[in-house]
Order: C-alpha cells, then sequence, then structure tokens
C-alpha cells in the first residue's frame, strides 16, 4: 500500500498528490513514468512523474479525470492509500548536448512538460516555454514555469487569459524570427504534438514528443504500448514503455497512434458513467 | 498386485460444450480411489527411469508407493522435498515429453499418469493440511531473487529450505509471474497459484511486488543493500510481431497482452476495471501452447468463432496434445497451412471521425504447402502462388513467441547475453557476472514451465555450493 502525503486540486479536472515511494522517489528522471492502481482488481494505469522529493520518500504525479480510474483516485484524500505505485519506468529525458531548448506543453501535459523544464534549467540551458490550455479555468502550473523559464508564452485557445490561439502560433514567431533551438520538446495531446511536428519542420529543428499510449505491465511484456516509427523510408515497431516514452517527433505515426488510442473508449465512457453514478449515489 | 490396464484412468474434465463458456477449471482431477487405482499401475522399476525425465528429480515411485497405501500426506512430503509447486506442475507440466516418456508401462500401452498422480496429491494436501510448515533455522546468508515467475519460485523455495533468507522481486502487483499473467485460469486456478505462494512465505521467503529490478533497483544495488547473490528470474520479453501490414490496427493484440487482460486483470469477469476486446470472430496466430491458451480464452470470452492460424500442419504444431484435443473439443477451428499476410481495417474515407475506423475486419492468409526440411529437420512451409484468401475476423491475437526483456541486461554492465538477448549462463546456472546465476525464459527464451524450475533448482543448487565455501 502506498500513502498519499499531499493532495491540491490545480483546476475543477486536474489534480496534484504526492505518493509515498521512497525507490521510486531516490530514482525518477523527468520524462520517466510510473504506473499505479487504485485497489484491488482495479485497471494499471501509466502516468507521468511530475516531481520527486527524495528526502520525503515522495513522488509527484498530477492527472486528469478522464475515466474511471482516475475519478477513483480523485476520491483518495490525502493520508489515504492507493494499492500499487511502481516504477520508475522508460527512459528519461535526454538532456546532454542542449543548451537552448523550447518547451511545448499543453493541458494537463504541462504537468510532464513542467519537470523536464525545471531539469533543463537546473542544467543551466536557455528555456523558452510555451503552454496552453483551452480556457483561463484550466491554466496549472503558470508560477512553476515561470520560475524555471527564461521565457514564458500561456496560450489559450478562447483567449480567456493571455494570448489566445494555439501554441504553434508563438513557437512559429521564434522559428520565423531566426530563434535556433536545438532541441524542441512538445508534451501535450496527440493532435497538438503533431502540429508542433508540422510547425517545426521547415525549421529543420529536432523535436522530441512524449507518447503515452494504453499500457498493461509497462515493463516491455504486453506490447500494448506499441507504436509506429518511420525510420528512413522502413516502418518500425516500438514499445513506448521501454523504447521511451520519448521519440523523434518527426518518425511518430501520429494518426495511428490517435487511432489506437481510441480503441476503448466506448468501453472507457460506460465504465466512467457507471463510476460517477455510484460516487453520486453514495453521497 | 499391480492394476495391470492398458490405459490411464481418465482425467474427469467439465463437458466441453459446457466449459467453452465458463473458466472454471476444465479437468476436475482424480477422486482418492481412482488415484489409488492409477498408482497401482506403477510398477515400482528399480532403475527409476521415469525421474531421469523429471528436470527436478521428483522421487515419483516413491511417491506413488505412499498414494499405493492412502498415505496421501506423506507422498507429498517426497513431492515437495525436491518441487517447490507441486500443484503447478501436475497441471501444466508436459509430462508425455518427460517422466511419463520414460515410464515402461509405456512400452505396451500407455504409461502411468504420473502427472495426474502429483495433482492429486498436492491438491489433496492442500485441502487437508493445516498448513504448518517447518521453518528451517536461518544460516545468515541473504540471497535475491529477480521475479516470481516458476523459475524464480523454484529458486527461492529450494533456498529456503536450505535457512537462506530469500527475497524475491516482483515487477507486477501480484507474485507467480506467467503462472498469474499467462496461463489462465481454466488451466491453473490462481488461488492454487496464490497457495504455493504462501506456502514459501510461511517458510520465510519474502515477496516484494511492484519493484522492477533494472529500474527501481539494479543488481548492483541488490549487492549493495548485503544480498550475496543474485538469481535472475525476469522470463521472457517484448512479444515479437509479424511484420505484415496492419497489426498496429485496433483489434490485433500480442498473446501476452490478451492474456494479461483476461487472467491478470480479470477482464473476464461481468464488469472488469479493465477492457478486452470480446465477440466476434477471433483469429489466433501461432502454434504453441500459449496460442491454444488466447485461442480458448477467447472462446469464454464470447467469440463466435475462433481459429487457429498456423502455416504448418497438425505433424509440427507445438502444442501439447492435450491441449490441442480440449481446444478442439471445445470447437475452436484450427486453419492449418495459412499464413497470415496483412491484417485489414475499416476505413471510411468520406468520414475520418466514423468509430470503426481503424477496427480489424479481416485477415489476408495465404495457403502453404511442406518443402523440404530445414536444418532442424522440419518440413519448410512454402506459400502457394495465388491462393490468397481473407478469414473474416474482428480480432487477432499473434502469439509467435517473444525476444529476451531489455531492462536488465541494459542496467548491469558485465552481463553478457547471446544475439537473440538470451544471458549467458554455463551448466551451474551462473552467468558471466560473479555471483549472478540466471534461469528460465530469461536464458532460453520462451519454454515451459518445468524447464524454467529445473534451471532455479540448479541455480539454487549452485548459490548454496558458492555460498557455503
Amino acid at each position: 500500500m502506498y500513502k498519499i502525503t499531499s493532495k491540491k486540486v490545480l483546476n475543477p479536472t486536474v489534480i496534484q498528490m504526492e505518493i509515498e515511494s521512497p525507490l521510486v522517489a531516490r530514482k525518477a528522471k523527468p520524462g520517466q513514468f510510473i504506473i499505479l492502481r487504485v485497489d484491488d482488481d482495479g485497471e494499471r494505469i501509466p502516468l507521468t512523474v511530475a516531481g520527486t522529493n527524495a528526502d520525503a520518500g515522495t513522488v509527484k504525479i498530477i492527472f486528469q479525470i478522464v475515466g474511471a480510474t482516475t475519478e477513483k483516485l480523485s476520491h483518495k484524500n490525502e493520508g489515504e492509500y492507493i494499492t500499487d505505485f511502481v516504477g520508475p519506468l522508460g527512459v528519461a529525458t535526454h538532456t546532454e548536448g542542449i543548451k537552448k531548448v523550447c518547451i511545448v506543453g499543453g493541458g494537463v501535459g504541462c504537468a510532464i512538460a513542467m519537470p523536464v523544464a525545471q531539469e533543463f534549467h537546473r542544467l543551466g540551458a536557455e528555456v523558452t516555454s510555451i503552454i496552453g490550455f483551452r480556457n483561463k479555468d484550466l491554466l496549472i502550473l503558470e508560477d512553476e514555469f515561470k520560475a524555471c523559464s527564461d521565457r514564458l508564452t500561456v496560450m489559450t485557445d478562447d483567449g480567456s487569459y493571455a494570448r489566445e490561439g494555439n501554441v504553434t502560433v508563438p513557437l512559429k514567431e521564434y522559428l520565423e524570427a531566426g530563434e535556433k533551438f536545438d532541441m524542441i520538446i512538445t508534451i501535450g495531446p496527440l493532435i497538438m504534438m503533431k502540429f508542433v511536428v508540422a510547425a517545426a519542420k521547415p525549421f529543420n529543428v529536432p523535436v522530441t514528443v512524449s507518447m503515452n499510449p494504453i499500457m498493461i505491465d509497462g515493463t516491455g511484456m504486453c506490447g500494448g504500448c506499441r507504436l509506429t516509427l518511420n525510420k528512413d523510408g522502413k516502418k518500425v515497431t516500438k514499445f513506448a514503455c521501454v523504447d521511451g516514452p520519448d521519440f523523434n517527433g518527426y518518425e511518430v505515426d501520429f494518426d495511428e497512434a490517435m487511432s489506437r488510442g481510441r480503441m476503448y473508449s466506448d468501453f472507457e465512457r460506460h465504465s466512467y458513467e457507471t463510476t460517477c453514478n455510484l460516487f453520486r449515489e453514495v453521497k | 498386485m499391480p492394476n495391470m490396464s492398458l490405459t490411464k484412468n481418465p482425467m474427469p474434465t467439465q463437458d466441453p460444450k459446457v466449459r467453452a463458456h465458463n473458466f472454471n477449471e476444465v479437468a476436475t482431477g482424480y477422486s482418492d480411489e481412482t488415484a489409488v487405482d492409477e498408482a497401482l499401475r506403477c510398477l515400482n522399476c528399480k532403475n527409476m527411469p521415469c525421474v531421469a525425465g523429471c528436470p527436478v528429480n521428483i522421487h515419483i515411485p516413491e511417491f506413488i508407493a505412499k498414494i499405493k497405501e492412502g498415505d496421501f500426506e506423506g507422498a507429498y512430503q517426497i513431492i515437495s522435498k525436491t518441487s517447490s509447486l507441486p500443484a503447478v506442475c501436475g497441471r501444466v507440466c508436459p509430462q508425455e515429453t518427460q517422466c511419463e516418456s520414460k515410464c515402461v508401462r509405456g512400452v505396451k500401452g500407455e504409461p502411468v499418469g504420473i502427472g495426474r498422480l502429483e495433482r492429486f496429491v498436492a491438491d489433496w494436501h492442500n485441502a487437508h493440511s493445516a498448513g504448518n510448515v517447518e521453518v528451517p533455522p536461518s544460516n545468515g546468508h541473504k540471497v535475491a531473487v529477480v521475479g516470481s515467475g516458476p523459475s524464480g519460485l523454484t529458486c527461492a523455495g529450494d533456498l529456503a529450505k536450505k535457512g537462506y533468507k530469500v527475497t524475491v522481486y516482483e515487477a507486477l502487483h501480484t507474485a507467480g509471474g506467467v503462472l498469474v499473467y499467462g496461463i489462465p485460469e481454466f488451466r491453473l486456478p490462481k488461488a492454487i497459484v496464490a497457495k504455493e505462494v504462501e506456502t514459501l512465505k510461511a517458510l520465510g521467503v519474502d515477496v516484494e511486488t511492484n519493484v522492477v529490478i533494472g529500474k527501481t533497483l539494479t543488481i548492483d544495488e541488490l549487492f549493495e543493500m548485503g544480498y550475496e547473490a543474485v538469481f535472475v528470474g525476469s522470463g521472457a520479453g517484448l512479444p515479437n510481431f509479424m511484420g505484415i501490414p496492419g497489426e498496429s490496427l485496433k483489434g490485433v493484440y500480442s498473446a501476452n497482452e490478451f492474456l494479461t487482460r483476461s487472467n491478470l486483470m480479470k477482464a473476464y469477469r461481468e464488469t472488469p476495471d479493465t477492457p478486452i476486446m470480446k465477440g466476434g470472430n477471433v483469429a489466433v496466430v501461432g502454434g504453441g501452447n500459449v496460442a491454444m491458451d488466447a485461442a480458448r480464452t477467447a472462446l469464454r470470452l464470447g467469440a463466435d468463432k475462433v481459429y487457429i492460424v498456423y502455416r504448418r500442419s497438425m505433424d509440427e504444431l507445438p502444442a501439447r496434445k492435450e491441449e490441442v484435443e480440449h481446444a478442439q473439443e471445445e470447437g475452436i477451428e484450427f486453419r492449418l497451412l495459412n499464413n497470415p499476410v496483412e491484417i485489414l481495417g475499416y476505413n471510411n474515407p468520406d468520414d475520418p471521425r466514423d468509430p470503426k475506423n481503424g477496427f480489424v475486419t479481416g485477415m489476408k492468409c495465404i495457403k502453404m504447402e511442406l518443402g523440404e526440411p530445414d536444418e532442424k529437420g522440419r518440413r519448410r512451409p512454402v506459400a502457394i502462388p495465388g491462393s490468397e484468401f481473407v478469414l473474416d475476423v474482428d480480432t487477432v491475437v499473434i502469439s509467435i513467441g517473444t525476444s529476451p526483456n531489455p531492462l536488465i541486461k541494459d542496467t548491469t554492465k558485465g552481463l553478457e547475453v547471446n544475439a537473440h538477448g538470451g544471458i549467458i549462463v554455463n551448466e551451474d546456472a551462473l552467468t558471466s557476472r560473479n555471483a549472478v546465476y540466471a534461469g528460465g525464459d530469461a536464458v532460453t527464451g520462451a519454454a515451459t514451465v518445468i524447464s524454467a524450475m529445473g534451471a532455479g533448482k540448479v541455480a539454487a543448487k549452485s548459490i548454496d555450493e558458492y555460498l557455503s565455501k
């Protein structure tokens, strides 16, 4: 059993928790993820590590309530326990040789982008951050990004806060103005990452994307998290859990990844509704 | 008087029509009377050829002699001297190619049903024993075991019985490895695996779940923590795919994923938390035991029609005969000498948001014939030009083997692996690293439960010799 040592509501659908797991806290690096189960017979869900406190032995996770499992998790409170918590899994984000980086985060993906931005800042790289949200109510982590970025642009789709538009608008402005990033790292919805890659392509800037497909074991056993890379005209199957979650954005087949991500959408909608109704009845 | 019947007492099973729709165990086991009757077929040969056929050297005639006397607990004590998982082995060992293949009674007629008797004894013990286990005195040495599958549990059990303090590290949330995520409930009830794990814990073995060696901790850190030897039984790894178009469509699973969803994550239950595609027509590609497990699981999940698609003929099919027969009885259709060339998916060009887009609609196969034997002597399948056809399926499960997991190799300096990624060991199960031993699928690639147990046993003996110096 793993104790929830703190819980903070970041916006109406996004929650931050710290979970006691000293072994994971000691090891986890930005870009890596964990898998948790809320209760017995619960499903295993992967969540990217949003930070660690090695002294306290805790790991920070930030999640959006999107389905039955995250709904159940959101009802857990500080001092309560979850059944399973394992990690750190996947390969940490590569930072070597990158002196000037642009971090592009979208929605709850900003929670994953934040520790990456912090790591580059700590290593002395120049950090340009662009974070985007649907609207003002969904904005998270602005202060945290401010603290670790040399430049920060906040975007909202509807213009209800900061600049109106999506994250590719300021990215293109930077690139057109001749900014030479060693690397663009983008984390967010698949469709956003696909457009970030398209925006960067004419300028020949390397793009790293963080993939978060459906997973079960997370250790390279089931193959459910596979995705297709186009490497020099050849299709190659890779596993996000052991080969990723970071991949070269130019090689990822986003359309396939988006399609695979919807494999269980009917099931998920149904079980989410059932779970919500259960909690409603309890109340 | 020995029982000179030429045939084994048949194993009682659930009716195929009934069992095809439930996850209860297929074989229901011998009664006390049947077990004694079968035991009486054993001639108690002086040279014990059967024992030589057992990878863990169970003293077979000795335990069968106890059954003859009606001393079932005595029989269990003899088996448990050399086997840590008798209830498991009695169910999943390929006895027909091991102990029973050496049985003298098999020369004329059927061999003694050793596997069935082993299962009977283990089940009798589990039903009747109070669970009191004698904990051996500690010898002060600490050993870490990586993976709680058959090799790891065997190694841990053997060492614990000698007084070692053993900790087993398991990556998943439940101990048992392939016994819980891979082999289905209807062939090996999970309560039996849990019981065997509990027996080990009673012997003093610690089981730490949710620890991925190579990630959460490395082998080197285990030594820093005070373990004096490490056994790596991390199992098979990444599933292989065929490399044909359409393998990423929705509805295509590796056998590992399909079975893990059903077995470990309980997707077969009425209202599971973890989803699985069920219903419709299912094709399982491959001919091994894992393919049979996947096909029979698909049937029980409610598939209309389940096919085994295999590119060679029945003679080359690697699965156990008993599993193939069970599958056939239940109504699995064998499409032999068929090779998949493409998996087809739904695509509505007018509506990219059509929810059916990207789901499997069929699998294109080509018919094969057997050509000249290859270097292993197996006749090589050759495609018959122009013989393509489409099998109407909604789900495809690919069961063509696995490649070793890279996590431990990548984080353990000096640990040598072969061209396939399998850990290299000598005859004592020692790797290229001092005090690091390995066995099971992590060494051999996908193989059987009992061969993994045999390897765990060899390693336990070597570790004991090394630490007793």
